[in-house]
C-alpha cells in the first residue's frame, strides 16, 4: 500500500499489459464476486420457490430477470469509469427531470405514483436508476475537490443527495428514499467528512425527530412505527404482518421446518411471502442455519466490495465502490430488520432474494460498477 | 473545475482506508446484531413461536355425532339421516359481514327475512364455529357458491347429516322433530357435548329421548390456511353415534289409523295391554315436520299456528275431552266393587231421572227420539250395552263423588299417564276438594249426575282412556303407555300401573260381557262394527256435548254449526278373550260415537290383528 501512494494517478493513463492479468480480468469479471452473486441467486431462486407457493412461473420470470441483470452487469462491467465520471453529472441532472416528471406522467398503484413509461422504452422506475446516479453524481463532486470536503462542498454534497431524496419521498417511497440518501450520505462520509459534521447533524436529526413525526410522516407511516413498538396493539391489522413475520422466523428455530414445510409461509400466514417478507420464509423453512448461510454470503459479497473499493484507485472509484457496497449493506439490514421487528416497515426487499426485476438489474448493474473498478487495469500491478 | 486541484492523495487514501475500516466495523456489528435478533427469536423464544405458529394452522374441530335413527316395530325408519349441504359462515373470517350476506342474498336468493334472523342469531354464536346460514343446498347452489368462492372470505359449504321424516304428517305427534338449537336451549344444554351440533330435538320422541338419540360429539384436529379453509386432518377422535330406538308403533296400523281420520279433526291411541307399547297415536291435523329442520318459514309457521283446526296441537296427549258415555264402564265396575248395585240391581227409565227434592229432570240421551226411555226397568248390563243415562245417574247419586274420584283414580283418571312424549296433559277428575279450591264452592248432588255420564267437570285425554279400556281389558292389570320398545336392540322392561283389585273377580266379567254386548248384540250402540269381524271385540261408545243444553231444549244437528256438534268417541278392545289391542278414538264434532269414531276402531282393529294372523 505504501508504494502506491506514490503513484499519481492520471486520467487516460494507458498501463502496460501486466503478467497478472488473468482472462477473466480481461474481459472484466470479478471472479469471487461474480461466484458469491450467482451462490445468491441460486439460494435466493430456491427461497422464491417456497415463497411464491411454489409457483414454477414466478421462479421462472425471476430466473429470466436474473439473465437480463447479470447482461446489464457484463455490460456495465465494461464501461471505463473515466466515462462514467464524466457522466455523471448529466445522468444526475436527466434523473432529476425524469423524477420531476413522475408526479405528472406517471402511473402507480395504491396512490403512489413510481413508475414512468417512455415511448420506445420499456416501463421503469426513475428511482431506481437514481440508486447509482446518485452516489456516482456524489463521488464526481467530491472526487474534484479536496477531501476531505471542506464544508460548502458537504452543504452543496448534501443538496445533490436532498433533491432526489425529497422528490422519491414524495412518491411516496420511503424505502428506495432512505436508500438513495444513504448511498449518497456513504460517499460523503467516505469522503472523510469531519467527525464534528456527523455530530452536528446526528444532534439535528435528533432535534428535528419530533417535528419529523408531527408534519414530516404520514399517517401510514407513523403507523408502521408504532405497529414496531407494539405490534400487539393491532393484531388483525397493521400488527399482523409483523406478528406473522416474527412467528414465522421463531418458529423456525435452529434447524428450520424444512424446504416447502414452513406452516406460515405455505398456509398463506404470512403477507409478501416472495418479496419483501422473504426472509421470514427462509428463516422458517431452513432455521438459524439458513439465515446464518445468508448472512455469511452477503457478509462475503461486503468484503469483496470493500476490498475492491479499498484497491481502487483514483477518489472516484473508491468512493463509488464504497458507496455501492454500503449500500448494498443496507438493503440487507432495513429488510432483515424490519422483517425481524427490529426497525419500522418500509418497502426494501431482500437484495438478489425477492421478487422483483427492478432492483435486480440495479442491483447487478451496480455490482457491474464494482466490476469495472475491480478490474480497471493498473499501473502497478497487484 | 474553477479551482486547481491540489490534492494529497497520500492523506486522501489513509482517510479513505480509515473509513472503510470503521464502515466495516459498522457492517460487523450491524450484521451481529441482526444474527442475534434471529439467534433471539429461533433459538431462546422457539418455544414460544412454535407454539404461536401451531396455534395458527391447528384448530380442533368438533365432529358432531351421528344421531340415533328411529325405527317402528318392523324395522322400517321414521326418523333418517340423510346427507344434506349447508351454507356456514365464520364470523371471525368474514371481511364484512353485511357485504356478504348481501351478496349471498343476491347469489341464492335467500329471503331478507331469514338474513334479519341469522344476523340476529349471529353475536350468541360460538366464535370460529361456523354458524349455519341455509340448509339443503341444491347442486347448483354449491357451484354458485364454489365459482364465487374468492369473494366470500369466511364462507363455506358443509356437508351434514341432516334429519328427515320420511313419513312427514303421519308423525308430527309422536316422533316430533328436530330443529335449531335456540337461546334457551343453548343455556340448558351440556355445551361441550353440544358443540358442532346445530338441531336438538323439540317435541315429541326426539325431545323425550334427545339423551339416548344425541350421541357424544368427536373431535379433529385440522391445520388451516390464513382463510380458514382446512388443508388437512391431523388427528382424529371418533364421535359415539347416538342409540337407535326401535318403537312398539306399527306404521301399517299407524297409517290406517290417520287415514280413517281422514279429514276430521281426531286423535286414536292404539295400545298393547300386556305390554303398554303404543301401536298407533295419531292427532289430527298434523304438519309435515320436516318444515322444522331446516327452520320453518316465518309464513308457514304463522298459517301452522294460526290455523282454526290446531295442527300443531297434540290431540292424543293435550286434547281434553269429557269421557261421556265412555266412562260407564268403569263406573259400573266402581258400583260394583262399593257394593251400590249387583248385576240384577233395576232403575225404573222412563226416560228422565230426578233427584229426590229436586223438580229438575235430568234427560236420558234418547229423550230426542221417543219419551219412553230403554225399558221400563234397566240393568247394568242393558245399561251399557244401549248406554242408558237414567241407570248412571242413579249409579252416581249412590256412588257420590268421594267414591267416584276415589275409583277413577286407580285407573288413572286426571293424571299423567306418563307416556314417554313431552307435552301431556292430566285431564280432570273432579272432587269436592277441587271444586273449592277452584270455585271456592261445595259440590252439588246435580253435579255428581253429570260425572254419571262423563260430562261436567270430567276431563280426559284419549291416551287416558287408552289406559282405563287396557285397565278394563286386563282385569285390573296394565302397563303404562311407551312408545319406546327398545333401545339399540334392547328391549326396554314394561312400567306396570298399580293393579285395581276389586272385591269380586267377577265384577270384571259382567262389565266386559256387556262391553263385548255394545258390539256383538242387536241393541248395541256399535253393533255396526261387527260386520264380517274375524275376532270378538269389546267396546263402548260415547257422544259428548260440546255446548250445554237447557233442560227442555231441543239439540238438532241441522242446526247446530259444524263447530258445536258433539264429539263422538270410542273405547274398545280386541280380541275379547285375550286382548291385543286397546283402541281410544274421539273425533271432534262427529256427532256420535258409533257411526263416527267406533268404525275407526274397528280398522284399527283389523289393521293390527288381521295382519298379525297373516303372519
Amino acid at each position: 500500500m505504501e508504494s502506491k501512494d506514490f503513484v499519481r494517478q492520471m486520467p487516460g493513463y494507458v498501463g502496460s499489459f501486466s503478467s497478472g492479468r488473468t482472462l477473466w480480468q480481461r474481459v472484466h469479471v470479478d471472479m469471487p464476486l461474480l461466484l458469491l452473486l450467482l451462490m445468491l441467486t441460486v439460494y435466493g431462486l430456491v427461497v422464491l420457490y417456497s415463497g411464491s407457493g411454489q409457483q414454477m412461473a414466478t421462479v421462472h420470470r425471476q430466473g429470466t430477470f436474473f439473465g437480463l441483470a447479470y447482461g446489464v452487469m457484463f455490460f456495465v462491467a465494461q464501461f471505463r469509469l473515466q466515462f462514467l465520471r464524466r457522466w455523471a453529472p448529466w445522468l444526475f441532472v436527466l434523473g432529476v427531470v425524469l423524477l420531476l416528471a413522475v408526479p405528472y406522467f406517471g402511473t402507480g398503484a395504491k396512490g403512489a405514483k413510481r413508475w414512468l413509461s417512455i415511448a420506445g422504452l420499456p416501463r421503469f422506475q426513475p428511482s431506481e436508476i437514481m440508486k447509482l446516479v446518485v452516489p456516482m453524481a456524489v463521488a464526481w463532486y467530491l472526487s474534484e475537490r479536496v477531501m476531505p470536503p471542506r464544508i460548502q462542498y458537504v452543504l452543496i454534497s448534501l443538496l445533490l443527495i436532498l433533491l432526489p431524496t425529497v422528490l422519491i419521498a414524495m412518491q411516496p417511497d420511503l424505502g428506495t428514499a432512505i436508500l438513495i440518501a444513504a448511498s449518497g450520505l456513504f460517499v460523503l462520509l467516505l469522503a472523510g467528512l469531519p467527525w464534528r459534521y456527523m455530530m452536528a447533524a446526528f444532534a439535528l436529526l435528533v432535534g428535528s425527530a419530533w417535528p419529523l413525526w408531527e408534519y414530516g410522516l404520514r399517517d401510514y407511516q407513523r403507523q408502521r412505527i408504532l405497529t414496531l413498538l407494539d405490534p400487539e396493539g393491532d393484531k388483525l391489522g397493521s400488527g399482523w404482518n409483523i406478528i406473522q413475520s416474527v412467528t414465522a422466523i421463531g418458529s423456525g428455530g435452529f434447524e428450520g421446518k424444512g424446504w416447502l414445510l414452513g406452516t406460515q409461509s405455505q398456509l398463506d400466514f404470512l403477507p409478501e411471502s416472495h418479496t419483501d417478507f422473504i426472509i421470514a420464509v427462509l428463516a422458517e423453512e431452513f432455521g438459524l442455519m439458513g439465515v446464518m448461510l445468508l448472512l455469511a454470503i452477503y457478509f462475503c459479497i461486503i468484503c469483496r466490495g470493500l476490498y475492491i473499493a479499498y484497491l481502487a484507485q483514483g477518489a472516484f472509484n473508491r468512493l463509488l465502490a464504497g458507496s455501492i457496497t454500503l449500500t448494498f449493506f443496507v438493503y440487507i439490514f432495513v429488510n432483515m430488520g424490519m422483517v425481524s421487528g427490529l426497525l419500522p416497515i418500509v418497502g426494501v426487499p431482500l437484495p438478489l432474494v425477492s421478487q422483483g426485476g427492478t432492483s435486480i438489474i440495479t442491483l447487478m448493474a451496480g455490482f457491474g460498477i464494482l466490476m469495472a473498478i475491480s478490474t480497471e487495469k493498473r499501473r502497478i500491478g497487484h | 473545475m474553477p479551482e486547481p486541484i491540489l490534492k494529497d492523495n497520500s492523506l486522501e487514501s489513509r482517510i479513505f482506508a480509515s473509513r472503510l475500516l470503521l464502515a466495516l466495523f459498522v457492517v460487523v456489528s450491524l450484521l451481529a446484531t441482526l444474527l442475534a435478533r434471529y439467534y433471539y427469536l429461533q433459538v431462546s423464544q422457539y418455544e414460544i413461536y412454535t407454539t404461536q405458529s401451531d396455534r395458527n394452522r391447528v384448530h380442533v374441530q368438533p365432529v358432531p355425532p351421528k344421531r340415533g335413527l328411529i325405527y317402528d316395530r318392523n324395522g322400517l325408519l321414521l326418523a333418517e339421516n340423510q346427507p344434506s349441504y349447508n351454507l356456514t359462515l365464520v364470523k371471525e373470517r368474514v371481511v364484512d359481514m353485511d357485504a356478504t350476506l348481501l351478496l349471498l342474498q343476491e347469489l341464492l336468493g335467500i329471503q331478507a327475512a331469514d338474513i334479519e334472523k341469522f344476523k340476529k342469531r349471529l353475536p350468541r354464536h360460538r366464535p370460529f364455529k361456523a354458524a349455519p346460514l341455509k340448509f339443503k343446498l341444491t347442486e347448483k347452489e354449491i357451484a354458485v357458491i364454489a365459482v364465487n368462492r374468492y369473494r366470500l372470505p369466511g364462507v363455506d359449504v358443509t356437508a351434514q347429516l341432516m334429519r328427515n321424516y320420511p313419513f312427514g304428517e303421519l308423525y308430527a305427534h309422536s316422533v316430533g322433530y328436530v330443529g335449531r338449537i335456540n337461546e334457551k336451549e343453548q343455556q340448558s344444554i351440556d355445551q361441550s357435548r353440544y358443540v358442532g351440533t346445530d338441531h336438538i330435538g323439540k317435541l315429541g320422541l326426539e325431545k323425550y329421548y334427545e339423551d339416548l338419540l344425541h350421541g357424544e360429539v368427536g373431535y379433529e384436529h385440522v391445520e388451516t390456511n390464513a382463510r380458514g379453509r382446512v388443508q388437512r386432518v391431523l388427528e382424529h377422535f371418533d364421535p359415539i353415534p347416538g342409540q337407535d330406538l326401535t318403537l312398539f308403533i306399527d306404521s301399517k296400523v299407524q297409517r290406517v289409523a290417520h287415514d280413517a281420520l281422514g279429514e276430521e279433526r281426531g286423535a286414536v291411541v292404539a295400545m298393547d295391554p300386556k305390554t303398554g307399547g303404543v301401536i298407533a297415536i295419531v292427532s289430527t291435523p298434523a304438519y309435515d315436520t320436516n318444515l322444522f329442520v331446516s327452520g320453518i318459514s316465518s309464513k308457514d309457521y304463522s298459517r301452522l299456528r294460526d290455523s282454526i283446526d290446531l295442527p300443531l296441537f297434540n290431540r292424543s296427549l293435550q286434547g281434553q275431552y269429557p269421557p261421556a258415555s265412555t266412562i260407564k264402564p268403569m263406573l259400573g265396575l266402581a258400583g260394583l266393587d262399593y257394593a251400590v248395585i249387583t248385576d240384577e240391581s233395576v232403575v225404573a227409565d222412563p226416560g228422565w231421572y230426578k233427584l229426590p227434592n229436586d223438580d229438575r229432570k235430568y234427560r236420558d240421551w234418547t229423550w230426542q227420539k221417543r219419551r219412553s226411555g230403554h225399558s221400563p226397568w234397566v240393568n247394568l248390563h242393558q245399561a251399557i250395552v244401549e248406554s242408558c243415562d237414567t241407570f248412571y245417574f242413579d249409579l252416581a247419586y249412590k256412588l257420590g263423588v268421594d267414591r267416584i274420584y276415589e275409583f277413577g283414580d286407580k285407573f288413572g283418571l286426571g293424571q299423567k299417564t306418563q307416556v314417554d312424549l313431552t307435552d301431556e296433559r292430566k285431564g280432570l277428575l273432579p272432587s269436592r276438594e277441587w271444586k273449592r279450591q277452584m270455585y271456592r264452592l261445595p259440590w252439588f248432588p246435580g253435579e255428581t249426575l253429570n260425572i254419571g255420564i262423563g260430562q261436567g267437570y270430567m276431563l280426559t285425554t284419549p291416551i287416558q282412556l287408552a289406559l282405563v279400556t287396557s285397565m278394563i281389558a286386563g282385569r285390573g292389570k296394565a302397563m303404562r303407555p311407551r312408545l319406546l320398545k327398545s333401545v339399540d336392540g334392547v328391549d326396554r322392561p314394561p312400567v306396570p300401573m298399580p293393579e285395581v283389585k276389586l272385591a269380586d273377580e267377577a265384577s270384571w266379567d259382567s262389565v266386559i260381557a256387556a262391553m263385548r254386548d255394545v258390539v256383538h248384540s242387536r241393541k248395541g250402540t256399535a253393533r255396526r262394527i261387527r260386520l264380517k269381524a274375524p275376532y270378538k271385540m269389546g267396546g263402548k261408545t260415547g257422544t259428548a256435548q260440546v255446548v250445554g243444553m237447557k233442560q227442555d231444549e231441543r239439540y238438532d244437528a241441522e242446526t247446530v254449526t259444524k263447530r258445536n256438534r258433539d264429539h263422538a268417541l270410542f273405547i274398545g278392545f280386541a280380541p275379547l278373550e285375550d286382548p291385543k289391542i286397546v283402541v281410544a278414538v274421539i273425533v271432534e264434532n262427529g256427532m256420535h260415537g258409533s257411526s263416527a269414531a267406533a268404525p275407526i276402531a274397528r280398522k284399527v282393529f283389523d289393521a293390527y290383528l288381521l295382519a298379525e294372523q297373516k303372519k
